[in-house]
């Protein structure tokens, strides 16, 4: 880590770590600057040009996102001319976009549209041609709405920084650019929705939640993704007692990062074969059966074995799905409770 | 018969899409069907030379017999016998084909430094520019002078980076010598991407050899043993000839593993770039040779602290590294002596447009606008001048009455114009100023790599903007709505593509205001370029009702009697201008 430096923000001094861009140097000390293309997460990349700030010495604006804090350094989060700017880039983007809130998924939940309503943008001075493009619908997760696509980058460098496959990038020159697989063609993606999960406006979206709820709408659950050991935090979209979508925080031990089953394997909640209690076969049918029961009969039914037979005689097979402290307790029982070396792990197949 | 002959013939692109290779085929034939190559033998060479600037003059042919030079134009192969029987057989030259005064006013008031031996060298053969002294300069440091003499003897010469920005080379090396690191990198930025620019490519189809001696010289300085030329695919002979020329500098150990058993190594590879001006740009540039799209990223950090693979280098033009051989060999003081004060040396210009002599020309910095325009380029060939347009689509325009301008960095900064990379485009009264910013609009909206907003679409907004004006749909408050939109993409985009994109839109506005409002108030274009408020009329007096006009018209909207006035029916007229062109007796109007 870097030395702290100080540096004044918006006239306030601040002390900050040196090795911090400035945009993270004025998050950190609680001053707000609007950027579509950032994350704390990936590399700086300079691109939507929100960010612009004034900094002492330096003639022109500059990104906060791409500009290392120095010692001493004086830096204007907004004036005039910054705002102006920052209006002028909102109206352009809002000029080469849909402008259908009204039916948009992500209304309440857009970074565009928060900019639009900051910058009160109802008319715009640059009314001209917008991107057409047709709705393809080759894939099983990932919605895709080009035309309100801001070219922000951040599905791009996502799968190739994070996730390190590279699926996506921007093709084409000019108004016309756009994101798309090599060609247009050969996607080759592992839909783990990283993407999905940093796209600030509509572009991209779960085919499951698609007009299931808006954010306003739900109620958000955080909890533990089951599937593996990982323990990977979600957040659950609870509307009318239904899990619409799953998502993940930046902040926790997962950094936001699902895998496919993780964020879009949810649907077998639904399920009516769902066990919802231990089931013991009695006379040859599956008995629904209270815990305490079936805890009685496994436990009656080992030791019966293992006076009968000797420990030897069981084995334990524990799942991936248990954290590494189920596990650990799982060999414990199997080794000093039954007292037998018989113990596995289905991950070592 | 004379005891040496010595034929030269123009072959960068510009005389080879003339029939250079032609000619020099049918000097071939002759000269051994006459029995002069068999008589003088060794001392008969036919040499293909780069450009000498004058191509619209090809095929150029220097007859050199006995070092007596006599420059021939317009050559077709079919003139080539004479020539060798009249000239070189019986000594006496083809008068009516040589070159006329013209030729030698366009290279009077040049100063040739980096073109020097360009015309004169054979671009294929790494002897001829050595018996013209080159790979001096690289014997002369290599070995024998510290990098930091060098680059304090670059510093001194006040050498000026030839791509656009102008940045003093010497302390650009300075900043990448500086920084430890395991490997260094080197950079020609051979893309020039400008429309209507071809300095870089002439440099390297005429004399590739002092672009890699500069390169090796750099490289030296700042500690790098590789380097890569980064150029255009479209330039196939230049592509071509740099890579002769890498071949041979290696065969004779200018180039590759301790060069002149000085224990220092240097190795040039060759990029080609697919044709995008914004890789032109140098982290752009960059991001290309590492296998990226071409998108330029912020600065700084800037390429001398980490460059290509994240390492110090050092990324200059053409241009910028073809003058270093002549600053070592020649001296800096020798350089600095041209130009002004913080410009100093030669800069090549594509002279071009609705002048008498377009082409290649080198002048020292601070030449008078002027100059250029009436000494070397010969005056307007047939308008009355306008403007000039300057540093292609990041540039912008001179108008008339500032004609005086020196043209150096400074000079045409404070005018709202650069130096750019060279273009200069001389316009006349046809031309309609909102119509030349609307051409470079179009060519930066296209080149536009999408990266940043401002110039993703903002330049798009621009030109519709533009097209709605010479359209006659123009509304008032446009003029207004382009300079703060321009002014806003200049102000917030991430590279100099869309800082200057706006440039020619301001400028044009700048002193040109009065067009724009005839477009947009009186729904006039004042130069009769823009189609949409065209009007072609007959004038009865003058017609003389030949029917050409109305032969000519491909929507049969032109009619009348034979030996009568003819009347164009405006709601057929698709003004094309057909009839305009066609009539000899000056009776079509346009306005
Ligand atoms: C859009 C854009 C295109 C450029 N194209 C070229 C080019 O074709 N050739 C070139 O030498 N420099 C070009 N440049 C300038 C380079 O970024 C860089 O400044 C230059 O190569 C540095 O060399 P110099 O110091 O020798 O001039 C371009 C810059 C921009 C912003």
């Amino acid at each position: 880590m870097a030395d702290r430096i100080n540096i004044t923000i918006d006239g306030e001094k601040v002390n900050v770590d040196g090795g911090l861009t400035v945009l993270q140097a004025a998050r950190r000390s609680g001053f707000h600057i609007p950027t579509l293309c950032d994350d704390d997460r990936l590399k700086p990349y300079g691109g939507c040009r929100l960010c612009l700030v004034s900094i002492e010495g330096i003639p022109r604006p500059v990104t906060a996102c791409t500009t290392p804090v120095t010692d001493g350094m004086v830096v204007e989060t907004s004036n005039d001319h910054i705002e102006r700017l920052r209006r002028t880039i909102v109206e352009l983007l809002l000029s080469d976009h849909p402008n259908d809130c009204m039916t948009c998924d992500r209304a309440g939940d857009c970074t565009l549209q928060e900019l639009a309503y900051f910058y009160g943008l109802r008319d715009n001075r640059f009314w001209g041609e917008r991107r057409r493009y047709e709705d393809d619908d080759l894939n099983p997760f990932i919605k895709r709405d080009m035309e309100k696509c801001v070219l922000c980058g951040k599905c791009v460098r996502v799968c190739r920084e994070v996730q390190g496959v590279g699926a996506i990038e921007i093709s084409y020159r000019g108004f016309g650019a756009k994101v798309c697989p090599p060609y247009e063609r050969d996607l080759n993606c592992e839909f783990c929705g990283q993407c999905v999960s940093l796209c600030p406006t509509g572009a991209l979206s779960g085919k499951q939640w698609s007009g299931k709820g808006r954010e306003k709408d739900v109620k958000k659950i955080k909890t533990v993704c089951p599937y593996c050991g990982c323990g990977c935090n979600l957040t659950l979209h609870v509307s009318r007692n239904e899990v619409i979508r799953v998502s993940s925080e930046p902040d926790t031990i997962n950094e936001g990062w699902l895998c496919p089953k993780g964020r879009f394997g949810y649907e077998f909640i639904k399920s009516p074969d769902l066990l919802k209690s231990p089931l013991i076969r009695k006379n040859g049918k599956l008995e629904e059966v209270t815990w305490d029961e079936a805890l009685k009969f496994v436990s009656e039914k080992l030791g019966s074995i293992k006076e009968k037979y000797g420990p030897d005689a069981i084995g334990g097979l524990s799942s991936a799905r248990c954290t590494n402290e189920e596990n650990y307790l799982f060999q414990k029982f199997i080794r000093a409770g039954i007292g037998t070396n018989n113990v596995d792990h289905c991950a070592r197949l | 018969m004379p005891k040496a002959v010595d034929i030269r013939i123009c072959m960068g692109t510009g005389g080879i899409a003339a029939g250079a290779s032609a000619v020099l085929e049918r000097f071939e034939e002759e000269l051994s069907s006459t029995g002069v190559g068999a008589s003088v033998r060794e001392n008969c060479s036919r040499h293909n030379v780069g450009c000498r600037g004058f191509c619209a003059r090809d095929v150029l042919v220097d007859v050199i017999l006995d070092g007596e030079r006599t420059t021939y134009q317009y050559i077709k192969p079919d003139m080539v016998q004479r020539i060798v029987e009249e000239h070189i057989v019986s000594g006496n030259p083809v008068e009516d084909w040589v070159v006329t005064d013209d030729y030698h006013n366009f290279h009077e008031k040049q100063v040739k430094v980096v073109l020097s031996d360009c015309g004169e060298v054979d671009p294929e053969d790494i002897n001829s520019y050595k018996s013209r002294g080159g790979y001096k300069a690289v014997e002369s440091v290599i070995g024998s002078k510290t990098p930091e003499d060098v680059i304090e003897m670059i510093k001194s010469s006040g050498l000026r980076g030839r791509g656009g920005a102008g940045f003093p080379t010497g302390l650009k090396w300075e900043f990448a010598r500086k920084p430890e690191s395991d490997q260094k990198y080197i950079i020609c930025n051979a893309d020039e991407g400008d429309p209507g620019a071809f300095m870089d490519r002439s440099i390297i189809e005429g004399n590739p050899h002092s672009v890699i001696e500069g390169m090796t010289i750099g490289a030296y300085c700042i500690g790098a043993d590789k380097g890569y030329v980064y150029i255009r695919a479209e330039y196939p002979l230049a592509v071509k000839r740099l890579r002769i020329a890498l071949e041979q500098a290696k065969e004779a150990g200018y180039l590759g593993e301790n060069i002149l058993g000085s224990g220092f190594s240097f190795n040039i590879k060759v990029k080609l770039g697919a044709g995008a001006f914004v890789c032109g740009e140098e982290t752009a540039l960059i991001a290309s040779i590492e296998g990226q799209r071409g998108m330029p990223r912020a600065k700084p950090p800037f390429p001398a602290q980490q460059g290509l693979w994240g390492k110090p280098t050092v990324i200059n033009n053409v241009e910028t590294f073809s003058n270093v051989p002549y600053i070592v060999t020649k001296g800096p003081d020798w350089f600095s002596s041209f130009g002004t004060e913080k410009s100093k040396g030669t800069k090549v210009f594509a002279l071009t447009g609705k002048i008498r002599n377009t082409g290649l020309i080198e002048v020292p910095m601070g030449m008078s606008l002027k100059e250029i325009i009436y000494d070397i380029g010969g005056g307007m060939e047939r308008g009355e001048f306008k403007a000039v347009q300057t540093g292609g689509p990041s540039g912008g325009c001179i108008p008339k009455d500032m004609i005086d301008i020196n043209v150096d960095f400074e000079s045409l900064a404070k005018v709202g114009s650069i130096v750019g990379s060279g273009g200069m485009v001389v316009l006349d009264d046809t031309d309609c100023m909102v119509n030349i910013a609307k051409f470079f609009l179009e060519f930066t909206q296209r080149e536009s790599c999408g990266k940043c907003t401002p110039c993703r679409v903002g330049t798009k907004r621009l030109l519709e903007i533009l097209d709605r004006v010479t359209e006659g749909k123009g509304k008032s408050g446009d003029i207004e709505l382009l300079l703060t939109l321009g002014q806003d993409i200049k102000d917030s985009s991430l590279c100099g593509l869309g800082q200057t994109a706006p440039n020619p839109i301001l400028s044009t506005i700048k002193y040109f205001r009065d067009e724009y409002e005839a477009h947009i108030n009186e729904k006039r274009c004042p130069a009769a370029v823009c189609k949409a408020m065209l009007t072609y009329t007959i004038l009865e007096d003058a017609c003389k009702g030949c029917t050409l006009c109305a032969k000519a018209c491909p929507s049969d909207a032109i009619s009348g009697e034979k030996k009568k006035p003819h009347v164009i029916d405006q709601g057929l007229c698709v003004k094309c201008g057909a009839c305009f062109d066609t009539c000899k007796f000056k009776a079509v109007h346009k306005e």
